[in-house]
């Protein structure tokens, strides 16, 4: 069971962040995962008065706020017409409408659950966070990183022109992914990005699209088992998902 | 600590615990339309509108809605009855637990989608569970409640 002994409404990031030194402390994201966790909390340190629920589209990029919801980023026009629907297909089979109403991007970034539609997706992007302290790093190097006490004020989406697609494996719809990935091509480079294998998702680079590059890929993803699938079993999906995805990046390079 | 809010159109003060959801408040005010069915955020039975969105009150602490709106079933009465009777006139609902929250979302859905397809239907409410039925009750009557407000038969039960 959640407990916390004091609720701090942060009246700025800098507050926020001297409050989070403090490991009792904890900065709450939408709290559907904390929610679950058997945890005391000293302060819990909300960030909803920063005007971080907003997503600015520049000329080159999109700066998404930590508290913006994945329900905003599921019904953002410019955010899903530049990623050819890669966001809203990634977040549409979490849970709910509800659900997603709460969901924030910060919380699940930063999170960087296994589990992760979100992290999948943002990964196959030229996506980038923008920690507080830690300033602007790429969302790969920040997936790998260890969790820590800093902030994660923004993702920033570039707006690289290329084609994105999204696939998931779920044993049933709203259930977490048994195997998810998206994958981009942008120009030459193309990437492809493995989440819920069950480990953090990962990304990898691809030569081209051909059903060699598939197996390729699919033989670096390393999976595991959990209560959701056997890491044989995703192993497979891994190759399927994989060939799935590099089909529809052919279909959007010849159309 | 102190939170107020407007519930169900009236503005409520009351002292509250910071690790007190907003589930907890609204059943605390006599709300009980709004249940509790998983304790893992899944079910959709305790959703709530906040800010005329819909949310599930059982992730969401009271102290962060302090000076926002909240709505239950038993604020949108004539909204949830006229809809209501359609889901009843399908025998949709069997032990009728999951209703609250499943008319909650459909008033969302009609509010946001002004004729949608079965399956943004299906999509739309996928975050309410309902155990007893297989939802085809259900979408027959929204598909009713729908034709009823584009000039059709009303329902009669």
């Amino acid at each position: 069971m959640l407990r916390i002994k004091e609720f701090v409404k942060a009246e700025s990031l800098e507050q926020a962040y001297e409050l989070n030194q403090k490991r009792t402390n904890r900065i709450l994201g939408g709290m559907l995962w904390m929610r679950m966790t058997n945890a005391q909390i000293q302060k819990a340190i909300d960030l909803s008065d920063l005007g971080l629920d907003k997503i600015e589209e520049t000329e080159d990029e999109f700066l998404i706020g930590c508290m913006v919801t994945l329900r905003q980023l599921e019904l953002h026009e410019g955010l899903n017409e530049m990623s050819e629907g890669l966001v809203r297909n990634c977040v549409e089979d979490i849970v709910g409408v509800q659900f997603r109403n709460l969901a924030t991007v910060g919380g699940s970034l930063f999170g960087r659950f296994g589990f992760s539609d979100v992290l999948t997706a943002f990964l196959a992007m030229d996506s980038y966070v923008e920690l507080y302290k830690g300033g602007i790093v790429p969302l790969s190097e920040f997936a790998a990183m260890k969790r820590d006490n800093d902030i994660l004020v923004r993702v920033i989406v570039k707006k690289t022109k290329g084609h994105y697609v999204y696939q998931s494996h779920r044993n049933t719809k709203t259930d977490f992914p048994v195997l998810a990935v998206a994958a981009s091509k942008m120009g030459d480079e193309i990437k492809v990005s493995v989440g819920a294998r069950p480990a953090r998702a990962v990304l990898f680079a691809a030569k081209d699209l051909t059903e060699d590059s598939v197996c390729q890929v699919a033989q670096k993803v390393v999976t595991g088992t959990n209560l959701r699938a056997s890491k044989e079993f995703r192993s497979h999906l891994a190759k399927v998902l994989i060939g799935r995805a590099f089909v529809q990046l052919r279909g959007k390079e010849e159309a | 600590m102190i939170v107020s809010m407007i519930l169900n159109g009236k503005k409520i003060a009351d002292e509250v615990s910071p690790d007190m959801t907003l589930f907890q408040f609204v059943r605390k005010h006599g709300c009980y339309s709004v249940k509790c069915g998983c304790e893992t955020t899944n079910c959709g039975l305790c959703t709530v509108f906040l800010d005329d969105q819909p949310v599930l009150s059982c992730a969401v602490l009271v102290a962060r809605v302090s000076g926002h709106k909240v709505e239950t079933l038993e604020g949108l009465q004539k909204e949830a009855e006229e809809f209501g009777r359609f889901i009843a006139d399908q025998g949709a609902e069997q032990c009728g637990f999951c209703n609250p929250g499943m008319i909650m979302n459909a008033i969302a859905m009609f509010r946001e989608l002004e004729e949608p397809t079965d399956e943004q239907i299906k999509q739309y409410l996928a975050g309410n569970l309902c155990r007893c039925s297989g939802y085809e009750g259900q979408l027959r009557g929204i598909h009713d409640f729908m034709e009823y407000k584009k000039g059709g038969v009303s329902c009669e039960s």
